[in-house]
């Protein structure tokens, strides 16, 4: 038996549509065709869009880089506190992403990832899949509600906010204090150490305080945090508390938040029962749900090992973790975020080269807390790759803000814009 | 005869000295590359500040490298500046100013 022409075709066409099902957890074909190689990124927070960015500059775009996010629009946690305050609009620290897809050429798609077959270095997602030559996980956090009994992502959304990623939930957590009685109580309860953000629940406290002291001046920031102490800039905090805000915020150390009464805005330590006006409970944190599915979350069953020379996951060859999600002695912020994404895309470039990537990574962190509207302090370091211990190590000379200042907050200023600018344009 | 050979071993020499320094060359680039990438944040990509951080692209590299000098001693007042420049060698200085030198602004 003899093929004729016809024949061949309709069996290529058949052999090729095999070749785009690679198994049945999708439902359509590859959403984007690749063509080279191709690095895929799950996450456009800080971590991913720098990652993307950055992988086609510094390949001369000669790597497809394909950008998974599930939201439209970038949205900046850093400086969201300042939206409670009444200094910044949630729209202040919106952009969007079309200058990643136009000028870098970025593939954007949109959309929630359903599974990761790392064997078949495979991304599925509702309407499709995407092939890899190197995956990088870039989820963020994701929330432990489990923790606190009483507390889901519904009652989140609903009445008690986190407010921890910024968007929908600072806007809300916004509306809650400006209907809060005067003499009322906004209680923010802080998780265990490692969340995203240290420094974050002391400023939101600054924050909130801010906006009390000029519209409800009999009110009280009541701050129940599950660590012993406060975490990061704690002589700067305290300071601001004390002159800026006396007597308004309590500050009560080791209250680890156990249970929420939602009906009742009440919050449940091990110690008592805390009845406030508006509830702000931060939930403890984990590596965002994508790790899971990738299979890199070896740590505490929370986050993800990684070797800090190319951020490869210990656990799963060709799959790369960046930002929050990694286990590390590093700040969980926007701006570690973009520089372990830096390091993460110069050696994923090397290593589709066949090349050893940079063998002493060297990454600063600077990260602004705004303590009034108009008055910022700072913790600034630089970490760097120790050989021995295969691990990051803070260099000498980091250390806070001699003390707060209007400079800073200028200062503060200028970072979001250039961070903002460094990420997405 | 003899000149030729003499000649032929300077190329060589010329060649085997100049091919290693050529790719050590290529990887410390890299390197600057890599360390440059983090001050991003506050100074643009690739040192082009889009707003209140003094520019980095272009400047004079005896101008960045007295500058991180001063701040890692003290000698000029800084609110952040001296904190980073503390973790860094002054012959890193020497390649991130190289590098932002490099850069058009």
């Amino acid at each position: 038996m003899s093929l004729d022409r016809r024949d061949f075709l309709k069996l290529s066409a058949a052999g090729i549509a095999l070749g785009v099902f690679p198994g049945c957890a999708t439902s359509g074909g590859e959403i984007v065709r690749k063509k080279g190689q191709r690095v895929v990124i799950v996450g456009g927070g800080f971590g991913g869009a720098t990652a993307a960015k950055y992988i086609r500059m510094w390949s001369n775009n000669q790597i497809e880089v394909v950008l998974i996010e599930r939201n439209a629009t970038f949205v900046s946690c850093p400086m969201s506190n300042t939206v409670l305050g009444g200094s910044r609009t949630i729209a202040d620290l919106t952009q969007g992403y079309d200058t990643l897809k136009k000028k870098y050429g970025i593939e954007m798609v949109r959309g929630e990832v359903t599974a990761i077959d790392p064997q078949k270095q495979t991304v599925m997602l509702a309407d499709g899949y995407l092939s890899y030559d190197r995956l990088i996980i870039a989820p963020g956090v994701d929330f432990n509600f489990g923790k606190i009994e009483g507390l889901s992502a519904k009652v989140a959304e609903q009445s008690v906010p986190h407010a921890w990623k910024a968007g929908a939930q600072t806007v809300m957590l916004r509306k809650q204090m400006e209907s809060m009685r005067d003499g009322g109580v906004f209680a923010i309860s802080i998780p265990k150490m490692p969340y995203r953000c240290p420094p974050g629940p002391y400023e939101r406290a600054c924050q909130v305080a801010f906006y009390l002291k000029n519209n409800k001046p009999k009110s009280k920031v009541l701050v129940l945090d599950a660590n012993p102490d406060i975490v990061s800039k704690k002589g700067l905090f305290t300071a601001a508390w004390k002159d800026l805000y006396p007597g308004m915020v309590e500050y009560r150390p080791n209250a680890m938040v156990v249970q929420v009464d939602p009906a009742g805005n009440i919050a449940k330590t091990e110690f008592e029962d805390i009845k406030a006006d508006v509830l702000n409970v931060i939930p403890p944190m984990k590596a965002g749900a994508v790790a899971n599915m990738a299979g890199v979350v070896n740590v505490d069953n929370n986050w993800c090992a990684v070797d800090f020379l190319s951020y490869e996951s210990s656990a799963q060859k060709n799959i790369h973790v960046i930002g929050d999600a990694v286990s590390a002695p590093l700040p969980k912020s926007g701006h570690m975020a973009t520089s372990q994404a830096k390091v993460c895309a110069a050696a994923v470039i090397e290593l589709l080269q066949g090349q050893a990537p940079d063998q002493n990574p060297t990454i600063a962190n600077t990260c602004y807390s705004m303590v009034s509207g108009s008055e910022a302090v700072h913790v600034a370091n630089v970490y760097r790759f120790n050989a021995e211990k295969r691990a990051m190590v803070a260099a000498e000379g980091g250390g806070v803000s001699a003390q707060r200042s209007e400079v800073e907050a200028m200062l503060a200023n200028y970072w979001l814009k250039n961070i903002m600018d460094d990420v997405l344009m | 005869m003899k000149m030729i050979k003499q000649q032929m071993f300077a190329i060589a020499c010329a060649i085997g000295l100049a091919l290693p320094m050529a790719s050590a060359h290529a990887e410390v680039d890299k390197h600057a590359r890599n360390l440059a990438a983090s001050c991003a944040a506050c100074h643009g990509t690739n040192g082009h500040s889009v707003g209140g951080t003094p520019l980095l692209a272009g400047l004079d590299k005896g101008l960045f490298v007295s500058a991180m000098k001063d701040f890692k001693s003290g000698a000029r007042p800084a609110t952040v500046m001296h904190q980073h420049a503390k973790g860094y060698t002054d012959k890193e200085f020497e390649m991130l100013a190289d590098f932002f030198a490099a850069q058009k602004r």
